[in-house]
């Protein structure tokens, strides 16, 4: 930002949003890009990392395949997967599962 | 076509330097010259991007400049867009969540009178009758266990002795000390404590003992004999200023492990902010000197009025000024209202809740019931279950849900509800008769004092910005 500045903590945490949010072409040319959180998001038809090598190129992050499966069709992909419509009949499929790779044994049956 | 308008924010100016207070996000940004340009344009009105460019190009700036501003405040809502008007959501906290601090009422005796207190004064909301007075020691180890256990994933968490009196129960403090440190070692957790106390039975033994083992330590006291006696009195009416300044002067020399705090209730009649200050730090030697108006119906003779307010805001915005001085000399000031406040506006903290109250923190009454806070603990009103039985969900449920900032229809169009949300439950049930009422009678005092801060933290991040660098970690509570 060049007309504001970020004085608090919170003002450099919404600066670093916007930079992410908005791009910024000044952003690519002044350093490194901002620390984004990694989500590992696969599918077969796009290569993503996270199958491969993780968004900093190592393999320490890389998915787990059960819940990253069933997350991918869910969420990200069209691909045909036995997940519930979560659109219209049960939004709250996943709702007691906070995180994937710990918490999959949670979400809940669905009997249509 | 679309008009720009100003959003949510509280301008201020420090040092020479213009800012935004941005609401809810609680984020300060200084202002250019084109930025502080294009608000002032906006100004009670409404215009266009055509308009602004047009009126800003007159005045001598550059086309892509004023576009880049415009697109730079409106991305950080300092500006809005349309009538875009967002109805607040309620979003209570995911559950269960983990505890931070658990205040133990190791007594709700006491052996002072003093007319004003919340838990034995005209105003008292605690019903203890029939109940334990003191909390046993195998209750004391339950009330451990059970924050260790219900704090997953904190590698922190505290502790903090209270009363009634806190030391005639010493003997349960110092073995649950004991006991509190093993079994947080066993679970690879770190645990710490504190206790206030009014300092009329501190002993060379006990003072050792508190040293040793790191316990912070927040004396209340009212000031110089004459203030502090006016209210702080044993039950024959003595006041309790010569008993306890001795044992306070050896506290604060023998006790260097720890800040030592004092905490001041501030009444209708002692109000002398700055004398009480100076007295308490230099020749009492607290380090940190914190103040509190009371917490009573206004009906009470030492109920602090609107008038009364206003003295006591001048008075703490004179010592504020005070504290400014020692920080653009890196100084350390023991003034900790504004310290506290300075803290938060760094971090930029924008409450949901008021305080941690039934969320982060519980407090525990000698017989185990728990309660929203120390000041609950004992009365009906925000009981949260016990500590055998657990916590009450669906009580705790309620309270989160009614408590929330969102559901503080008065609070949605003030720029101070980051650090206020609404204000203190217990305050807000004497006052009104229920905990999620905001506290209206403190607004002026709130955004005043606010208002104050934010222009001390204007300014040390003008003239001394490495100052601010303290503030960085955020305190445990």
């Amino acid at each position: 930002m060049k007309h504001l500045k970020a004085i608090n903590r919170k003002a450099r945490r919404v600066e670093e949003f916007i930079a992410s949010e908005y791009g910024d072409v000044h952003a690519l040319a002044q350093g490194p890009p901002p620390q984004r959180p990694h989500f590992p998001m696969g599918c077969s038809l796009v290569f993503s990392p996270g199958w491969e090598t993780d968004s900093a190129g190592g393999t320490a992050g890389l998915c787990q395949p059960v819940e990253r499966d069933l997350y991918d069709c869910y969420i990200t992909c069209f691909w045909p997967a036995q997940v519930p419509d979560h659109f219209n009949n049960y939004p709250d499929w996943t709702s007691k599962c906070a995180s994937a790779t710990k918490d999959w044994r949670n979400i809940d049956l669905v009997f249509p | 076509m679309s008009a720009y308008r100003h959003g949510e924010f509280h301008a201020f100016e420090g040092g020479g330097q213009n800012y935004l207070y941005l609401v809810p996000s609680a984020a300060i940004f200084a202002l250019e010259d084109l930025s502080g340009a294009l608000l002032g344009l906006l100004k009670d009105r409404e215009l266009t991007k055509d308009q602004i460019v047009d009126e800003l190009m007159v005045r001598g700036y550059e086309r892509s400049g004023i576009e880049e501003t415009l697109d730079e405040l409106h991305q950080a809502h300092a500006i809005a867009l349309g009538d875009g008007f967002v109805e607040p959501r309620l979003e209570a906290p995911q559950q269960p969540f983990p505890l931070q601090t658990v205040v133990m009422n190791v007594t709700n005796q006491c052996n002072l009178s003093c007319s004003y207190c919340y838990e034995y004064g005209e105003d008292r909301i605690a019903t203890p009758e029939g109940k334990t007075k003191f909390m046993s020691e195998e209750t004391a180890r339950s009330t451990v266990d059970f924050l260790l256990n219900q704090s997953p994933g904190r590698r922190m968490v505290h502790l903090t002795f209270f009363g009634g009196e806190t030391l005639l129960n010493f003997k349960v403090v110092k073995s649950t000390i004991e006991y509190a440190r093993t079994k947080a070692a066993e679970m690879g957790k770190y645990i710490d404590f504190s206790m206030t106390t009014n300092a009329t039975m501190l002993t060379s033994e006990i003072i050792s003992f508190l040293a040793e083992n790191h316990v912070g330590v927040t004396v209340s006291i009212d000031g110089p004999k004459e203030s502090n006696d006016r209210f702080r009195v044993f039950h024959n009416g003595k006041g309790s200023y010569d008993v306890i300044a001795p044992k306070i002067k050896e506290l604060v020399t023998v006790h260097r492990s720890r800040p030592i705090g004092a905490r001041v209730t501030l009444t209708a009649q002692v109000a002398e902010v700055k004398k009480i200050f100076r007295h308490l730090t230099e020749e009492m030697g607290f380090d940190e000197v914190g103040f509190a108006p009371v917490t009573t119906s206004p009906v009470r003779l030492y109920a602090i009025g609107n008038t009364g307010l206003d003295h006591v805001l001048d008075q703490f915005t004179e010592l504020a000024e005070e504290y400014l001085e020692y920080a653009l000399e890196n100084k350390h000031h023991g003034f900790s209202n504004v310290n506290d406040t300075l803290q938060e506006l760094h971090q930029g903290v924008s409450k949901a809740y008021p305080c941690g109250a039934g969320l982060g923190l519980l407090g525990v009454a000698p017989s185990g019931d728990i309660g929203l806070c120390h000041r609950f603990v004992d009365s009906p009103a925000g009981k949260l279950g016990h500590i055998d039985t657990g916590i009450d969900r669906e009580a705790q449920a309620e309270h989160l849900n009614r408590g929330h900032i969102n559901t503080k229809y008065d609070c949605h169009t003030c720029w101070a509800r980051p650090v206020c949300s609404g204000g203190c439950y217990h305050e807000a049930y004497v006052r009104y008769g229920d905990t999620s009422h905001a506290n209206l009678h403190y607004c002026d005092w709130i955004r005043g004092w606010t208002d104050v801060c934010l222009r001390i933290y204007g300014e040390i991040a003008a003239r001394n910005p490495r100052y601010l660098d303290r503030f960085d970690e955020r305190k445990a509570i």
